[in-house]
């Protein structure tokens, strides 16, 4: 199972068996976080880079919090203070960080394909912390996880995704990941958030009806509305978006009794969902999500800086 | 003093030559052609296994001179005109100032006199500074020596600003060639909108964006009776309005860019490669198919470039950053006879036709033929010369050719321009 | 990775594992006066199983079923950035160690990196008052200041040898062997699920 990737940039370039190695070792990483002390000298000497390009607190500091667990000393490099604001090109910038002389570099970007692009002008290892519409693939990772933890296995697996797809650099990862995981996913909202070829994702189901797609699923996955973004484009108003995608009370009953409910975050209670949906004890994993980012995260890094096997001389 | 070229396989349809035979120029005009020609004192090339045809034009080249220099300049791109084979281009107007009025034509045209390496026939915009709002003053550029109108580069959204533009132009008699895109529906759209918009997460440019304003343009020569050119069509639907126009006889042409018939959206992948982004996007292969089957059958009247050079540093971004456009004046000919003539599609009198005749007909330009009397701008090509795309041995500023690394099969040798020579065996005259 | 390695003896077989474990056990015993207040921890893939072993006859000899936990010391390694593939299996200490005597257990002792991360890991989890460590082949070369204070054999092997062992419960018998490594290949540990 040799695992042999230098980047995460692209989750269809990974195989189940790259997939399944990243969430067992997330797991080995899960006892790790439960400890006291939560921090292993695993990548210590290592330096990684946060390039974030674009405002990001959540997936940011979750990357920072797994790099200093994992004892790499990091670097936060982006935000309104850096270079590309004042004209530098990103090529030039990567040029600027091989002179630290890093090991890796967390890249979250509005363009996509902006991880590629380091790629070609770095010897940097690069993992893909969100790029433009693209793909966000740890995101998919500590998604699956958490299905994972819950559903034990993902053949056959119903995933709806609900909500914005089209714009939706979560999907670019989530649908294809589902997919090579064996899961069928069906997308679900109104056609000016579905992408041109919902297919190419490799959806099995696109429909606009929530309340026919909601008794075969057996995990409901609400993507967020940017709601300073979309309101009164793609759909007229929130209170409509809400009245027909919005998971509620009333709809629960539509539910198979042990699906649960995910989302990326941050939440918008009254859009993607009312709040007793949002805070459902048995339902709602978002927080677990949210962990489950740390122990993925962790293993992608301690994975793609080398990994390693059990053939230590003793 | 006079000029012998020998032996050369001659192709010129308008004429009905096509086998080997000489040409004797005199004063740069053909003074004879035939067998076995003989000149005291005439310098003679001898072009044995190479084929002479009338000078290629390619109606749809962008200069970038004046304001875009450090991009590609007159000098430059008329050196890579020729370099490709070409003995005329016609000069966008999307420069800096914008070529807009009558002394940006004149400055194009006494630069292109001084530096150029081919005949240059500028292109003045339709409307003041492209902003499809108010008529430029076409008359003062026809003055000038414009050849046609245009807003390349951008579709003008406004049809009642269309209809003024067609309306007021015909009176000229100049083509006015168009792109064609609904900005409501492309907005920012970066590649075709479909399977790679999905893939690679880039807003869509549906081929409706371009649909809907060749079919609106259709109508409004209908309405005016102000010939149109369709520039660098894309899509088998577009293809299909443009068949019917001609056949309801309305006068309509377009043209068809190597890159949009040999390369499908499908070239781009992960890599996100910036010389693949052009504007229109690379379409479908079912669109390549279908605009392939319109050369052959005459619905595409001419084949041209769109040459878009741009600076490697501008190409070298974000693909959303990186500007539109590649370039074409060095493998246009190659590719065709690559992929068309090599492969059997069409014959080299049909190449002659869609790149030195059709062009010169819809710009209204002086016909070349080869033929005593005629103009002697001249493009010989050997069908033979196997060689790789190299943007080092490009003769133009740019690199950002889609097709770098390309294996190609054929490539120009020999140019003349009135009689004089701007490539001599591959080497572009200094 | 495949293993291509030639057996060329035989140091230990069943029989002589289990009686070296039983007399392993009785020395932890006695060392620490009893049972009271040990755990037993095995290194992952091999010590693990000895130690559930150890527990065991600790067990049938005092009666007493003392803390058993099992760790994985990947994330501490010295080496991972010369290593090829992972195969991280969680570490498993369900129980405080402040305080406890542990005893380590590990199969093969060679150059001593694998106990020096252990002992990192392990300080990482709590502050046990002791630390022993028993392994049920040393085979000599250590490269650290390190020794065990429970051996089952020794070994004296060469460099270009591989001394590994074979558990019933993973590799279907039990041996300790010593095999000749090709060159290029890996020496340790065998891969788990037999070869």
């Amino acid at each position: 199972m040799a695992f042999n990737h230098k980047h995460l940039i692209d989750i269809t370039e990974y195989s189940r068996e790259d997939i399944m190695t990243i969430l067992e070792t997330a797991k080995a990483f899960s006892e790790v976080n439960q400890r006291a002390i939560k921090k292993v000298p695993t990548l210590k000497g290592k330096t990684i880079v946060n390039m974030f390009n674009e405002p990001s607190t959540r997936t940011r500091s979750s990357f920072e919090l797994a790099e200093k667990r994992l004892s790499a000393d990091s670097l936060n490099f982006g935000g309104s203070s850096t270079a590309t604001v004042k004209g530098e090109s990103l090529v030039d910038t990567v040029a600027t960080l091989n002179s630290y002389k890093i090991d890796m570099i967390i890249v979250r970007d509005k363009h996509a394909g902006a991880p590629h692009i380091i790629t070609q002008h770095s010897p940097a290892a690069v993992i893909d912390a969100g790029d433009g519409k693209h793909q966000h693939p740890t995101q998919a990772l500590l998604d699956l996880y958490t299905i994972w933890e819950h559903k034990q296995n993902f053949e056959g697996l119903k995933v709806g995704i609900v909500g914005d797809i089209g714009h939706s650099r979560v999907c670019g990862s989530l649908v294809p990941a589902l997919k090579i995981m064996g899961a069928e996913v069906t997308l679900i909202g109104p056609a000016t958030l579905m992408p041109a070829r919902p297919d190419v994702l490799g959806a099995d189901h696109v429909t606009a009806d929530l309340d026919a797609a909601l008794p075969e699923l057996d995990v409901v996955y609400m993507l967020r509305i940017q709601r300073e973004r979309l309101e009164g484009a793609p759909f007229p108003s929130l209170r409509e978006y809400h009245k027909l995608f919005g998971l509620t009370k009333d709809r629960e009953q539509l539910m198979k009794p042990d699906a649960i409910i995910c989302h990326p975050g941050p939440i918008n209670r009254g859009v993607e969902f009312d709040s007793y949906m949002a805070d459902h004890p048995q339902r709602s994993v978002i927080l677990e999500q949210v962990y489950a980012g740390i122990c993925v995260r962790m293993a992608v890094m301690y994975l793609l800086l080398g990994g390693a096997d059990n053939g230590l001389a003793s | 003093m006079a000029l012998l070229l020998k032996n050369a396989h001659i192709v010129d349809p308008a004429v009905e030559l096509d086998g080997v035979a000489d040409v004797l120029i005199e004063d740069g005009k053909i003074a004879a052609v035939g067998e076995g020609l003989a000149a005291e004192g005439a310098e003679v090339r001898d072009l044995s296994g190479k084929y002479l045809v009338p000078g290629l034009v390619d109606m749809h080249v962008h200069l970038r001179e004046p304001g875009f220099e450090h991009k590609e300049d007159i000098e430059s791109g008329t050196r890579a005109a020729a370099h490709g084979g070409f003995t005329g281009v016609c000069a966008m107007p999307n420069t800096d100032p914008v070529c807009d009025n009558g002394v940006a034509v004149g400055y194009v045209r006494a630069r292109a006199a001084e530096v150029g390496k081919c005949r240059v026939y500028p292109a003045g915009a339709m409307s003041k500074g492209l902003a499809g709002e108010i008529l430029s003053e076409m008359g003062d550029m026809v003055a000038q020596g414009a050849v046609a109108f245009t807003d390349d580069g951008k579709g003008v959204q406004d049809a009642g600003m269309m209809r003024r533009v067609m309306d007021y132009g015909k009176m000229f008699g100049k083509v006015m060639m168009v792109h064609c895109q609904d900005d409501g529906l492309v907005g920012a759209g970066q590649v075709n909108e479909g399977v790679v918009s999905t893939r690679l997460g880039l807003l869509g440019w549906p081929a409706e964006g371009e649909e809907i304003e060749i079919a609106r343009d259709i109508a409004l020569c209908r309405l005016t009776g102000c010939p149109l050119h369709i520039q660098h069509i894309t899509t088998a639907r577009g293809l299909d309005m443009v068949r019917a126009a001609k056949e309801e006889g309305l006068p309509v042409t377009c043209e068809v860019t190597p890159h949009h018939l040999f390369l499908s959206e499908d070239a781009l992948d992960g890599t996100y490669n910036t010389s693949l982004k052009v504007n229109p996007p690379l379409r479908t292969q079912a669109d390549c198919d279908a605009l392939i089957e319109g050369v052959v059958d005459g619905s595409i009247d001419c084949i041209v470039t769109d040459h878009a050079p741009h600076a490697d540093w501008e190409k070298a971004h974000e693909f959303e950053y990186a500007p539109f456009g590649m370039t074409g004046l060095e493998t246009s000919l190659a590719l065709v006879l690559t992929n068309l003539v090599g492969k059997g599609v069409i014959d080299y009198g049909k190449m002659v036709d869609v790149m030195s005749i059709a062009p010169r007909e819809i710009l209204g330009l002086e016909p070349v033929k080869i033929a005593e009397g005629s103009v002697a701008d001249i493009t010989v090509f050997d069908p033979t010369i196997e060689w790789t795309v190299d943007g080092e041995d490009f003769e133009s500023k740019a690199h950002n050719s889609g097709f770098l690394g390309a294996a190609l099969i054929g490539r120009a040798t020999d140019v003349y321009v009135g009689g004089v020579a701007t490539m001599i065996d591959g080497k572009v005259v200094a | 990775m495949k293993d291509t390695c030639q057996v060329k003896s035989v140091v230990m077989d069943g029989a002589e594992i289990e009686r070296s474990l039983t007399r392993i056990a009785h020395q932890i015993l006695e060392a620490n006066h009893g049972a009271e207040n040990l755990a037993i921890v095995g290194i992952v893939t091999r010590g693990d199983l000895l130690a559930k072993r150890l527990v065991e006859k600790i067990e049938e000899i005092e009666g007493v079923k003392v803390d058993l936990g099992s760790l994985d010391i990947s994330f501490y390694r010295d080496d991972f950035m010369t290593n090829f593939a992972p195969a991280v299996h969680a570490t498993h200490i369900p129980f405080d160690i402040d305080g406890k005597h542990i005893v380590l257990v590990d199969d093969v002792l060679y150059t001593g990196r694998t106990i020096r991360a252990a002992l990192d890991a392990l300080m990482d989890l709590g502050r046990p008052s002791v630390i022993q460590l028993a392994v049920l082949v040393d085979r000599g070369h250590r490269e650290l200041p390190i020794r065990a204070d429970f051996v089952g054999k020794n070994v004296p092997s060469a460099h270009d040898e591989n001394v590994r062992l074979f558990l019933e419960e993973v590799d279907g018998r039990s041996a300790v062997e010593i095999l000749d490594v090709a060159p290029g290949s890996r020496a340790g540990s065998a891969p788990l699920g037999g070869e």
